[in-house]
């Protein structure tokens, strides 16, 4: 099943979903950068390609207070403060943030499930948004991922006069469904004529995708070259200008590791985790020290881990969305494109 | 300029008179160029590019560069020159292992400025009479050059090479006229409520990434202050607002003095804070206390704040009041 609504209508449409639950979407923010922001009355929704960083904070914020302990005398009292989590709605994800999910679930709700993302993930509906103008940096076509069609609970394009929804999931047509039952007047059903339009749309971004200088980079199943990857002489040339910050690692969609650290204040402790960039210094730092004592090997292991060590843990699924914003943001320009056409030439 | 550049370079590299050539790598793209060494004339010759996206500073790689045998040759336009000059004051750099060659500048172009004007899909660009011809995949677009170049270029603080074995190009001079300091004097004529807020408001977007201070040419320090686990406070973690303008302040502090306002923070900030703005406080501050004083403008210069002596300065009150409590 299909709807549509006037795009004039978008911002009715906003109101009723945020009458429903919590919603947030891209906006500008003042430095001119997409956001992810609460929606509130007259919030537009972001011209952007996509937001600056990636839709995983909802599910794994960039820090986040996990328990707190308190001793008295030679008992330790562990509080679990969480409070209950809200219904949620996401809004404008696109499809390569939608695959993100994919790759953190594998992670987060594998066995033993990782209770704070799960209860996050549960509580969210996804509405994702087909990009109607994708820029040089995207590949996600490169991973399987079709940009026309975002996939979430409820998938949706915009094009110049109306905005098309269509429910996925079970979650994605209890929010129609609710949105319906709130206001009739809301959402027509689209007839044959208008899923043609719909298709035509898809067709018109797919032809803009075999346009893009990185429509043709393929991502090689490397899974079985684990070894000689590792040890490839290419690491050092690759990493020697790194700076060794944590951009790539903060604005990406699939990165996943994360540091725990106690706040002692003297009566309580709080243990929070905070992301961890695996570019740092003190990435997995032990008593004995550091396992990656050079840029070389911290910079191997990003692209290693995204590369091979997690396609092989998961089936041959790409760590990788190609949502091209480490592209973007690499104070050198040093990228994943770049590891992998490097990587390819040493096949050669 | 970019085949002047390379053929130096080549030159340089064949007449076995240095041993590497510090300059920039062609990417994907025509923007995204990435800072590099080459040994190989013939890689220099294939991959070598210098073209108005080639902002990177590169006198901070010189660190490493210049502590390892032999010659590096690097490419220094006049900004860089400023930071070149500070870490050799700092003895930071071997200078007898660089061979300098100052470039000359007209300013460098900001990709994010041309994506904020709504141009994506970016798949070549020219320079032609003073405006840049965009051909994206949606059509072609023209802006005119300055309006998309960066800050610090917009306000080019001076054209003049103040450290350079040779030259290609001309030699220009500082500019005197330059606003670099109009924002900073707007600043303080906030109110100090105003002010902060302006503060949190652009700190708040602070993701700890560290690139400002990874690129930074006056944080040279082997180890930062801020990356020590036994603090107890996480240097990555954005615990919450008042932690990330500490780190800023301090990491502004810390560089006083030093800063030579080559504006790499701000180039690399993933979120667009203005950091350049809070060295630009300190610079004009020392200035206006302390007389005109540019950080890296001659090696062996001293920061004001750096050079008490008791003969010539006066006796700082904080010393007078220290035994009375």
């Amino acid at each position: 099943m299909m709807y549509q609504i006037p795009m004039e209508s978008l911002d009715r449409l906003l109101a009723a979903i945020a009458a429903q639950q919590k919603l947030y979407l891209p906006t500008d923010n003042t430095a001119g950068e997409a956001v992810y922001t609460e929606w509130t009355q007259g919030a537009a929704l972001s011209k952007k390609l996509n937001t600056l960083r990636s839709a995983k904070d909802f599910f794994f914020p960039q820090i986040q207070n996990m328990a707190k302990f308190r001793r008295e005398g030679k008992k330790i009292e562990v509080i679990d403060d969480r409070a209950e989590a809200d219904d949620f709605c996401i809004f404008g994800v696109r499809a390569c943030d939608v695959r993100s999910f994919d790759v953190l679930d594998n992670v987060f709700l594998a066995d033993p499930v990782d209770t704070w993302y799960e209860t996050r993930r549960k509580h969210a509906t996804v509405i994702s948004l087909a990009c109607t103008r994708p820029g040089e940096t995207c590949f996600c076509h490169t991973f399987g991922i079709d940009a026309a069609k975002a996939g979430g609970d409820i998938q949706c394009w915009e094009t110049k006069d109306t905005f098309y929804l269509e429910p996925l999931t079970e979650k994605g047509q209890a929010l129609a469904d609710a949105l319906i039952a709130a206001d009739g007047e809301l959402l027509t059903q689209c007839g044959a004529d208008q899923e043609a339009l719909v298709e035509k749309e898809t067709e018109r971004i797919h032809k803009i995708l075999e346009k893009l200088p990185l429509y043709d980079l393929k991502a090689e199943d490397n899974r079985e070259r684990e070894l000689e990857l590792f040890r490839s002489k290419k690491w050092k040339e690759l990493s020697s200008h790194c700076l060794g910050c944590g951009a790539c690692t903060f604005v990406c969609p699939t990165c996943q590791c994360f540091d725990i650290e106690d706040f002692n204040n003297g009566e309580t402790v709080q243990r929070y985790r905070c992301w961890d960039s695996c570019m740092y210094h003190d990435f997995t730092l032990m008593a004995a020290g550091t396992p990656r004592l050079t840029q070389t090997e911290r910079f191997r292991q990003r692209f290693m881990h995204k590369l091979v060590y997690y396609p092989k843990a998961h089936d041959g699924l790409f760590s990788c969305v190609g949502c091209g914003r480490c592209l973007r943001k690499c104070p050198i320009h040093m990228n994943i494109v770049k590891v992998m056409e490097t990587l390819k030439e040493e096949k050669e | 300029m970019q085949n002047e550049l390379k053929w130096r370079g080549l030159e340089l590299l064949k007449d076995g008179a240095v041993d590497r050539i510090l300059g920039w790598r062609a990417g994907q793209f025509v923007y995204d160029i990435t800072p590099d060494v080459f040994t190989d004339p013939e890689d220099l010759e294939k991959n070598f590019i210098y073209n108005e996206f080639c902002g990177a500073n590169l006198s901070k790689y010189l660190i490493a560069e210049s502590a390892k045998e032999g010659k590096v040759a690097v490419f220094l336009k006049p900004c860089d020159t400023y930071s070149f000059n500070q870490l050799c004051t700092e003895h930071r750099i071997h200078r007898e292992n660089v061979y300098v060659i100052g470039i000359e500048c007209y300013g460098k172009v900001s990709v994010d400025a041309l994506r904020q004007r709504g141009i994506d899909g970016i798949t070549g660009i020219r320079s032609e009479m003073g405006s840049l011809k965009i051909d994206t995949i949606y059509g072609e677009e023209s802006v005119p050059a300055m309006e998309v170049y960066a800050e610090r270029c917009r306000n080019c603080k001076s054209k003049k090479h103040v450290v350079f074995d040779e030259l290609i190009g001309a030699d220009g001079e500082v500019v005197d006229d330059c606003d670099r300091f109009d924002m900073v004097e707007k600043l303080e004529q906030m109110s100090a409520q105003e002010r902060f807020e302006f503060w949190r408001g652009e700190l708040s977007r602070c993701i700890r990434c560290n690139a400002c201070r990874n690129v930074c040419p006056a944080c040279s320090c082997e180890k930062c202050v801020f990356d020590n686990p036994k603090s107890g406070v996480l240097n990555k973690a954005a615990a919450d607002n008042f932690e990330e303008n500490m780190f800023h302040i301090i990491r502004a502090y810390h560089v006083a003095g030093r800063c030579t306002d080559c504006g790499e923070c701000s180039r690399v900030c993933p979120e667009h804070i203005p950091l350049h703005l809070l060295n630009r406080k300190f610079i004009k501050d020392y200035n206006e206390l302390y007389g005109d004083f540019v950080a890296g403008e001659s090696v062996g210069q001293m920061s004001p704040v750096a050079d008490f002596t008791t003969d010539r300065d006066a006796e700082p009150s904080v010393v007078q009041k220290g035994g009375d409590q």
